[in-house]
C-alpha cells in the first residue's frame, strides 16, 4: 500500500513538472498550454462618426436625418475557429451590448483553449431555444427590457430615436422574432482581415469591432423612414435583419 | 434473514427512486386533496413539469403570497387575484374585460385559471409561450398592473419577509425576476381542476351525473368535443368561431403570427368550471351560457377564416331546445367545487 502511494505521488510530481515546463515554452499551440481569454470591443459608429446618443444628428443612405436615443443588441454563441477547421464554442453565453452602458461594450470570453484562431463568428440575437425556455437571468433577464411581454421572445436589436422623415417623428426599431417566416436570428462571421488571435494563459487578445448603425438601414433593403419607422418583429424586422448581417466589421486586433 | 447484496442493492434503488419521486412530486404535501393518479385517462402529459423549478411547499406558498400581493402593481392597488378570483374559478365575474390600475380597461376577458401546466401557450391569442413568463404580461401591461419589472424586483428586495422567503426557496443572495416568475409558476401550476362531477362519473361513480347530464354528455361528445376535447376540454387550437365578420377591433391570433389565415382566431378556452366563469368569449360579450349556445345555433357569422367545423349553408351547430337544455345541464357538471373551495388556493391570511 505504502509503495503504491509513493509511486502515485511520483507520477503526479512528474505530471506537474512536465506541465510546468511546457507552459514555459514559446509555442502557443502546444496542447499543454493553459487556456486564455479574448476580449471583444464593440465600438458603435454611424458611418465615419462615433455614435453619440441624443445630441448628434446623422444621415442615412436614403438621405433621412435621424438621432439615436437608444441602441442595444444581443451577441451570443461566440465561436472561434482555427485554420485546421477545429472550433471553440462558448456555450450558453449571452451578452447585451448597450450604448448607454460603457462596460457592456467590452466583452471578455474566458477559458478558450490555447492556440491560434483565424476566425470569429457569433449570433446577432438569441438562439430560438432561449426564446422558449421561460424565465431567464443575467443578460437575458426580462428586466433588461429586451423581452416582448405579449408575444414571447427577445428583441435582438433595439434602436430608438427620432427623425423628421418619420410620420410620427419617432424611430422604434425593435428587431426580433425566431419563428419562420419572420426569423431574424443571424449568424455572422466578420473577417479577421488575415490576422490571428493568439490565445494562451496570461494574454488577452482584443478584437475591436466597429458596429455601423447605418447598416441597419442600407444593404439589401434601403430603408426610408417615411415608409418604415417602427418594427416590432414580423416581416419588417426581417428587412432590417437582412441588412444588419453586415453591421459588424473587425477594425483591428491587438494580440 | 440477512439480506443479500443484491437485495440490499434493490432496496437502495427503491429508496432512491422513492426519494427522487418524492422530490419531484411533493404535491401531496402541497395539496393533499389533489391526486392526479385518479384520472390519468383524462389528462395527457403536462407541458410544464417544473423542470429547473422543483416544486416545494415553500415555493408554492411563496407563489400564493405573490399572487395575492398588490406589490406587483405600479401603485400597489392590484394583485393577480384582483381579477382572477377563486370563487369564479380564477376568472373575473364582474367585468367583460380586465380592469387595471386607475380603473383602466383592457381589451380582453380575464381568462379562468386551471390546469395551466398543460397549456402549450397562453392568452387568447397564444402569444406567450411558457408558463413562467405569463405573469410578465399583466404585471407590466399599462392597463393592467402597469408596473416596471425592475421596480417590482427592487421593492421585493427591500421587503425583509420576501428576502427570507425567496432565499428559503431559491437559496440565492437576492431576488431576481426568474425567482419571482418561478415561484408564481409553482402556485399557478398547482391550480389543478379535475374533480368535477364529470370526473367522478368517468371514474365509475354512476350517480355523479344526473340523467339529463348524461344525455348532455352525449350531445357534447357529438357536437362540441372536436374543439373542447374532453379531459382538458380544449384542443388548444386557435379558431374563428364566427363571432364577427370583420376583425378591426381585435385581430386575435393574427396579432401574433401576422398570417392572414389567423385573422379573428382565438384560443379555444377550456370549459372546466365554465358555469362559474361568465362572461364568455375573448371580449366577454355574452353573460350567459344560453347566449353562448344561441350564438352557436343561430349567430355564427361567415368570414374567410370561419372555422370549417362551423361553416356550411347554415353556419353553426344544429341544436334542438332539448339538446341545449341537456348541454347546459352537462356544463354544470364541469364545476369543480373542491377546486374553488380549496383553502390552499385562497388568499393567505396574515
Amino acid at each position: 500500500m505504502k509503495f503504491l502511494f509513493s509511486k502515485y505521488i511520483a507520477f503526479l510530481a512528474i505530471t506537474f513538472i512536465s506541465l510546468f515546463s511546457s507552459s514555459c515554452k514559446e509555442d502557443p499551440d502546444t496542447e499543454l498550454s493553459l487556456p486564455g481569454s479574448v476580449k471583444l470591443e464593440f465600438d458603435n459608429i454611424v458611418g465615419e462618426d462615433a455614435l453619440v446618443l441624443d445630441d448628434q444628428e446623422y444621415t442615412t443612405a436614403n438621405g433621412d436625418q435621424f438621432r439615436v436615443s437608444m441602441f442595444k443588441y444581443y451577441i451570443s454563441n461566440i465561436v472561434f475557429g482555427k485554420a485546421d477547421g477545429t472550433e471553440y464554442k462558448e456555450l450558453e453565453s449571452y451578452y447585451l451590448v448597450d450604448e448607454s452602458k460603457p462596460d457592456s461594450k467590452l466583452v471578455t470570453i474566458p477559458n478558450i483553449p490555447a492556440g491560434e484562431y483565424t476566425s470569429l463568428s457569433f449570433t446577432i440575437g438569441v438562439d430560438s431555444a432561449r426564446n422558449v425556455s421561460g424565465a431567464q437571468t443575467g443578460a437575458l433577464d426580462p428586466v433588461n427590457g429586451m423581452f416582448w411581454t405579449w408575444n414571447s421572445g427577445y428583441v435582438f436589436v433595439k434602436l430608438e430615436g427620432t427623425s423628421p422623415q418619420s410620420q410620427n417623428g419617432g424611430l422604434v426599431f425593435h428587431v426580433g422574432g425566431f419563428k419562420h417566416p419572420n426569423n431574424t436570428i443571424r449568424v455572422v462571421s466578420p473577417s479577421l482581415n488575415g490576422q490571428k488571435l493568439r490565445v494562451e494563459a496570461g494574454k488577452a487578445p482584443q478584437v475591436h469591432l466597429k458596429v455601423n448603425v447605418l447598416d441597419m438601414f442600407q444593404g439589401v433593403n434601403t430603408i426610408k423612414f417615411s415608409e418604415l419607422s417602427a418594427t416590432m418583429g414580423g416581416a419588417n424586422s426581417v428587412k432590417i435583419a437582412d441588412n444588419y448581417v453586415n453591421m459588424f466589421k473587425v477594425d483591428h486586433i491587438h494580440n | 434473514m440477512v439480506p443479500t447484496c443484491l437485495q440490499r442493492f434493490r432496496n437502495f434503488w427503491l429508496l432512491a427512486v422513492g426519494l427522487i419521486l418524492g422530490a419531484c412530486h411533493p404535491d401531496a404535501a402541497v395539496a393533499p386533496e389533489i391526486n392526479l393518479s385518479v384520472h390519468p385517462i383524462n389528462f395527457p402529459k403536462p407541458v410544464y413539469s417544473y423542470q429547473n423549478n422543483p416544486l416545494t411547499p415553500a415555493g408554492f406558498a411563496l407563489g400564493r403570497k405573490l399572487f395575492y400581493d398588490p406589490i406587483l402593481s405600479k401603485d400597489g392597488s392590484i394583485s393577480c387575484g384582483s381579477c382572477h378570483k377563486q370563487f369564479a374559478a380564477f376568472a373575473d365575474l364582474e367585468h367583460k374585460v380586465s380592469h387595471g390600475i386607475d380603473d383602466k380597461l383592457g381589451t380582453r376577458n380575464t381568462p379562468a385559471l386551471a390546469n395551466l401546466r398543460w397549456n402549450p401557450d397562453f392568452f387568447w391569442d397564444g402569444g406567450v409561450n411558457h408558463l413562467e413568463v405569463v405573469p410578465l404580461s399583466p404585471i407590466t401591461n399599462p392597463v393592467e398592473m402597469g408596473a416596471d419589472l425592475g421596480q417590482v424586483i427592487r421593492q421585493l428586495n427591500r421587503d425583509p419577509n420576501y428576502v427570507v422567503a425567496f432565499n428559503k426557496v431559491f437559496h440565492q443572495d437576492s431576488i431576481n425576476s426568474q425567482q419571482l416568475f418561478r415561484a408564481l409558476a409553482q402556485f399557478m401550476g398547482e391550480l389543478i381542476s379535475a374533480n368535477a362531477p364529470y370526473d367522478k362519473y368517468l371514474n365509475g361513480q354512476q350517480d355523479a351525473l344526473t340523467a339529463e347530464q348524461k344525455q348532455g354528455l352525449l350531445v357534447f361528445e357529438a357536437k362540441c368535443s372536436t374543439c373542447h376535447k374532453p379531459g382538458l376540454f380544449t384542443d388548444f387550437s386557435f379558431r374563428n368561431n364566427g363571432l364577427d365578420a370583420t376583425f378591426t377591433k381585435d385581430q386575435g391570433r393574427y396579432h401574433i403570427t401576422e398570417a392572414p389565415t389567423d385573422l379573428g382566431k382565438f384560443k379555444v378556452p377550456s370549459l372546466r368550471n365554465v358555469a362559474l366563469t361568465a362572461p364568455y368569449m375573448h371580449d366577454g360579450r355574452f353573460w350567459t351560457l344560453e347566449q353562448v349556445l344561441a350564438h352557436y345555433t343561430t349567430g355564427v357569422k361567415k368570414s374567410a377564416t370561419l372555422d370549417p367545423v362551423l361553416d356550411g349553408d347554415l353556419p353553426g351547430i344544429a341544436l334542438s331546445e332539448t339538446e341545449k337544455k341537456q348541454l347546459l345541464s352537462f356544463l354544470e357538471a364541469l364545476t369543480d367545487e373542491s377546486f374553488i373551495q380549496n383553502k390552499q388556493f385562497a388568499e393567505p391570511q396574515p
